[in-house]
């Protein structure tokens, strides 16, 4: 079934939960409920990292490689030794028995080249930010004024920073002992023999499309703390990481300190998008700085050093090839990637590109598919998992060829997709990479999403103008998307080498006040899960949205978890709690039957009440079994005095939200410049539990997806410097920049998990990018352009118009 | 992020700053907002050992009338330049581009002396101070002395002040007759530098252009006047034909840079399509 949903909606049920005096039990699900931690952020009463101070807490600082590449011939800290307040210094060589390796827990293939990769390089730097040296101070300036007087001896080697000609011969190696820069090749088909089923086809379209090098940039920088008990060899990490479980097993597996003598707890987290994502140089530097000296240390990083030091996003280079009948059937795609690993391989660097692999063929269907991904080092910062993570990339590329077969075949873009998607009575549909889409509606979000749009005056103004030769052009750009979210079957992440399982813990606790406690694994970093988890148990319960308390976030009170990435919380964790919540009701309900005298079977359950059937006056409160079970005077025979349940939970499948996102630029073609005129999306992200949350993630995701469109571009020197090292040259958009985003929903359940939840992180990031950028290329067509790099800058547009679309 | 340790007065005069500046010798800089000094200190791009702070000299601050000249107090924020009555009505065209200066937040502690004595060419106030022909007065041991905005910018953030000097006020010239303003403004964020910027004021007599003055932001390591697009201009008719030929020299005799928002020839045409269009918006057309 799908419901129809608009932002008009949104707005009345904000205005509704602040209509609300007092609690309303039960209907829950679907509240546009103001979020429970906004007080909190919004009266700067939070705990990030940076803000815990320690007694006797001590500052790291580290050293970072000016060179993309070259032999480290000596480092000598002793004059940062003698530097006021120093308490200890360290070069690579000096930790190299207790640092470790970083881990990389996606082996992509048995082949894979995996080098070493230490927290501080020992012998040679690879990166410029490549750490070489740690200061510890008693202040935070004390330590930065000693890195100063490090002095380190480098031997310059020659830099790859291209990937075309890192796989060529005689290049130079990032890794000399590897003998090469591939890291792996991947290859994957569906369907038919892709070259057979080209031979069939009347027209083939081939582009190359680069993804280029982002810079995630979460409002909260990372940083870490970590404070040991020297005594009992035990180890407190406070981290901003999206992490924490998987982080602690990780610690462990580097530093050699056993697990359960690490504790990690991610406080209050300021956004990741994927950067904090991952096990960092700088988590193990506190961890085993801090063991050798006995003493806390804190390490935060500023934002120039996040830009070299933190994973970047993307960068690709993407070579893809459709065909199609004269008609307008695609037949088959072809896709080759070169995906730029950098100089390491961080946590689950080689496998970002393998989750999109599945994801380029999109919506639509088609005989034959084709895919090889080759990764490759190079010397510039590890690249990793960024809002998305292979699935905005497969999303452009597909969207974007779309396009340039439309124009082709001289078809309106949007009515060759709709010739060639899955149509809703066609689900649930098995894709030509094998996946199961379980349930979506595309030609309900697309009609509803023209109809926001006005698509008819804006293609006559569009004619206008260029018949006119407006030097403000119109473009119109679609991109009818879905995704893969929910991370995920831990059967498929094994099929796919990942190191770790999919699953999500889940507990929820009953107080003897009536209250309720809920413990995910699904770890927040600035999404709202304590709001929705909170919404989930109080519909399932009964109870008080206002009476239910999460505990996230801490492997000490959180044990369990796989925490929150890849738009998997709600798909998973919050499924894992709903069934925690039924286990409850059915041990209360043993419980209510023994306090009530009655058959199990006869005592239902509804907003928090049992009661007898055919007896409206026998019931009992949740609340009051709860505290019935709590002192556990008068139990069933042989029930342990708990009502609380756990649940792991672990998904049947992915889930596959979509959306039709439409996009009208104008492009100043004398200057270059692209400004969005109207900007409209129905998203399909299943059943919504919190409509404003949905609505938050929705506009920061757009927000993200058009600045890799129009203005961020991570951009390195021939020596591999990174020029954009400061936010003056690294451009994020604020509202300033961005158009009103006209919102809409469609609800289409999911139907491999019992909220029916789909999943909405990533969906506004991933959709936008290509809806911009057809746009801009729409916009284009007169002037002969069928293409443009990305980020559109008004350069790039203006030497295009002045080229006739040669690049 | 973390700047090295400097030495910190604020004093109350200007008398006392410029003796500060006196002690502290070579490696003595003024703050006036920081908005561009804090930056730079926390990259470690600038050492300074000691700062003399500018903002309790209260007679720095705010706007007057001086006869036929319009008096800004260098420490005026830029906000405050941006809704002055007086700047409003004698040099809107200031007011217009002050108001582009990056974001609230740095228009509210940013002040209108300390960016032109940072004299960033690509500062949107430098080439206004340029194009209005303002006087730039500065104090220092010998007392004050009144430099040319033209001859005060000298080079990429080099300015004819001394060491030992501290910019107290710019005086602009009123602006006499019917005159119309436009800033240009091409940035790609609303936050970021103009990649090029045009302050244009146009005085209109009888129909045509009487006189314009011009001033270019980003063109060059200093800011500059598009000369040849004033002469082209004066005594014109104000005609959209007209003005396009005149900006079309917009970018005679500039050496404008080449970085990542833009190679030289980029600007160049950019420089000739903004001049043509705030010409056309300060003319009335």
């Amino acid at each position: 079934m799908t419901e129809q949903l608009d932002a008009g909606m949104v707005a009345e049920q904000i205005a509704d939960a602040d209509a609300l005096s007092s609690p309303r039990r039960g209907g829950e699900l679907g509240r546009g409920r103001r979020r429970k931690e906004d007080a909190k952020l919004l009266t700067g009463q939070t705990n990030w990292t940076d803000n815990i101070v320690l007694p006797g807490l001590l500052h790291m600082s580290v050293l970072r490689s000016p060179m993309a590449h070259a032999k480290i011939l000596s480092v000598d800290v002793s004059g940062a030794l003698e530097m006021p307040g120093v308490i200890a210094a360290y070069s690579g060589a000096d930790l190299a028995e207790v640092q470790g390796s970083l881990p990389c827990a996606w082996p992509v293939t048995p082949d894979m080249v995996h080098p070493d990769h230490h927290p501080l390089a020992v012998d040679e730097v690879r990166y410029v930010g490549d750490g070489v040296a740690v200061v510890v101070a008693r202040d935070r300036y004390a330590s930065a004024d000693a890195l100063e007087a490090i002095v380190v001896e480098y031997d310059e080697l020659p830099v790859v920073l291209d990937m075309e000609s890192a796989i060529s011969d005689g290049t130079p190696l990032v890794h000399e002992d590897k003998g090469t820069n591939t890291c792996f090749v991947w290859p994957f088909a569906g369907g038919e023999d892709y070259d057979a089923t080209k031979a069939k086809a009347d027209v083939v379209v081939k582009r190359r499309f680069r993804q280029q090098r982002l810079l995630p940039a979460a409002m909260e920088p990372r940083a870490v703390v970590v404070a040991p008990i020297a005594a009992a060899d035990d180890y407190t990490v406070y981290s901003a990481t999206q992490i924490p479980h998987i982080l602690r097993v990780m610690l462990a597996l580097v530093t050699g300190i056993p697990e359960h003598r690490i504790r990690v707890i991610a406080p209050d987290v300021g956004g990741g998008f994927g950067s904090k994502l991952n096990v960092y140089a700088e988590e193990v530097l506190a961890l085993v700085v801090a063991k050798k000296l006995g003493r806390p240390v804190k390490w935060t990083e500023s934002r120039s050093e996040g830009f070299q030091a933190t994973i970047h996003g993307r960068d690709q280079i993407q070579d893809v090839e459709i065909c199609a009948t004269q008609d307008g059937k695609v037949l088959g795609l072809k896709v080759d990637l070169l995906a730029d690993m950098g100089a390491y391989l961080q946590l689950v660097t080689p496998g970002v590109p393998i989750l999109g692999a599945f994801m380029f063929p999109a919506i639509y269907k088609m005989d034959a598919y084709s895919f090889t991904c080759t990764g490759v080092f190079t010397n510039k910062t590890p690249t990793d998992a960024y809002r998305g993570a292979g699935r905005p990339e497969a999303t452009y590329a597909i969207e974007r060829i779309m396009d340039e077969l439309a124009h082709e075949l001289g078809r309106d873009p949007m009515d060759l997709r709709r010739q060639n998607w899955i149509k809703h009575e066609e689900f649930p549909f098995e894709t030509v990479c094998g996946l199961t889409y379980d349930s979506g509606n595309y030609e309900a979000a697309t009609e509803k999403a023209e109809a926001m749009f006005g698509m008819a005056a804006l293609r006559a103004e569009q004619k206008a103008r260029r018949e006119s030769r407006d030097p403000i052009q119109l473009g119109i750009g679609i991109s009818t998307f879905t995704e893969m979210c929910g991370l995920a079957p831990s059967r498929v992440l094994g099929s796919l080498s990942y190191g770790a399982g999919g699953w999500e813990a889940a507990q929820i606790r009953m107080l003897p006040t009536g209250k309720v406690e809920v413990v995910s694994g699904a770890t927040p970093h600035g999404q709202g899960h304590h709001t929705s988890w909170s919404q989930i148990v109080a519909d399932a319960l009964g109870v008080p949205f206002e009476d239910v308390e999460c505990v996230t976030g801490d492997t000490d009170s959180s044990p369990k978890g796989m925490d929150t990435y890849g738009s998997r919380s709600l798909v998973v964790g919050g499924v894992a709690i709903h069934r925690a919540a039924a286990k409850v009701i059915e041990k209360a309900r043993r419980v209510a039957a023994h306090l009530l005298e009655a058959a199990e079977g006869d005592v239902e359950f509804r907003s928090g009440t049992f009661s007898v059937k055919g007896s409206p006056e026998a019931k009992t409160t949740i609340q009051e079994v709860a505290l019935a079970t709590f002192a556990a005077h008068n139990l069933p025979e042989g029930m342990e005095p708990t009502i609380d349940a756990d649940c792991v939970y672990d998904p049947e499948n992915f889930s596959f939200p979509h959306g039709t996102h439409l996009c009208a630029v104008e492009v100043d073609t004398e200057t270059g410049f692209t400004k969005i005129r109207k900007y409209v999306c129905v998203d399909d992200v299943g059943k919504v539990v919190n409509p404003v949350i949905v609505e938050g993630q929705v506009h920061g995701g757009l927000t993200q997806g058009i600045a890799q469109a129009l203005y961020e571009e991570a951009i390195h020197d021939a020596a591999g410097n990174l020029v954009t090292g400061t936010m003056a040259d690294y451009l994020l958009p604020t509202a300033a920049d961005l158009p009103h985003f006209d919102t809409g929903r469609t609800e289409t359940a999911s139907t491999t998990n019992p909220l029916g939840v789909k999943g909405v992180g990533e969906a506004g990031t991933i959709a936008s990018t290509p809806a911009v950028i057809n746009a801009v290329v729409d916009a284009l067509r007169p002037f002969g352009v069928n293409n443009i790099d990305m980020p559109a800058t008004p350069e790039r547009v203006w030497r295009l118009v002045q080229s006739g679309g040669s690049r | 992020m973390i700047p090295a340790q400097f030495d910190y007065v604020a004093p109350g005069t200007v008398a006392d700053a410029v003796a500060a500046l006196i002690d502290g010798g070579e490696d003595a800089k003024v703050l006036a907002g920081g908005q561009s000094l804090i930056p730079v200190l926390r990259l470690r791009l600038s050492y300074p050992s000691l700062l003399v702070d500018l903002r309790k000299i209260d007679e720095l601050r705010g706007v007057r009338e001086d006869g036929a000249e319009l008096v800004i107090g260098a420490m005026t924020r830029h906000a405050d330049v941006i809704s002055d009555p007086l700047v409003r009505q004698h040099a809107a065209l200031l007011a217009e581009a002050a108001a582009t200066v990056a974001d609230p937040a740095v228009r509210h502690r940013g002040t209108f002396g300390g960016s032109l004595a940072h004299a960033d060419p690509a500062g949107d106030l430098p080439a206004v101070a340029v194009a209005l022909g303002a006087q730039l007065v500065a104090e220092g041991p010998g007392g004050r002395r009144s430099i040319a905005a033209a001859d005060f910018f000298q080079d990429y953030l080099q300015t004819a002040l001394a060491p030992d000097e501290v910019l107290v006020e710019v005086r602009l010239p009123k602006l006499q007759g019917r005159w119309g303003v436009a800033y240009e403004k091409f940035s790609r964020t609303a936050q970021a530098w103009a990649i090029v910027g045009v302050a244009a004021a146009v005085r209109r007599d009888n129909g045509a252009i009487a006189e314009a003055r011009i001033g270019l932001t980003n063109m060059g390591s200093t800011p500059v006047r598009a000369g040849a697009v004033e002469a082209a201009l004066a005594g014109a008719s104000a005609e959209a034909g007209t003005i396009a030929e005149a900006a079309a020299h917009a970018a005679d005799g500039t050496h404008a840079p080449s970085d990542l928002s833009g190679g030289s020839d980029y600007r160049e045409h950019l420089a000739r399509v903004l001049t043509r269009r705030a010409v056309t918006t300060a003319a009335g057309l």
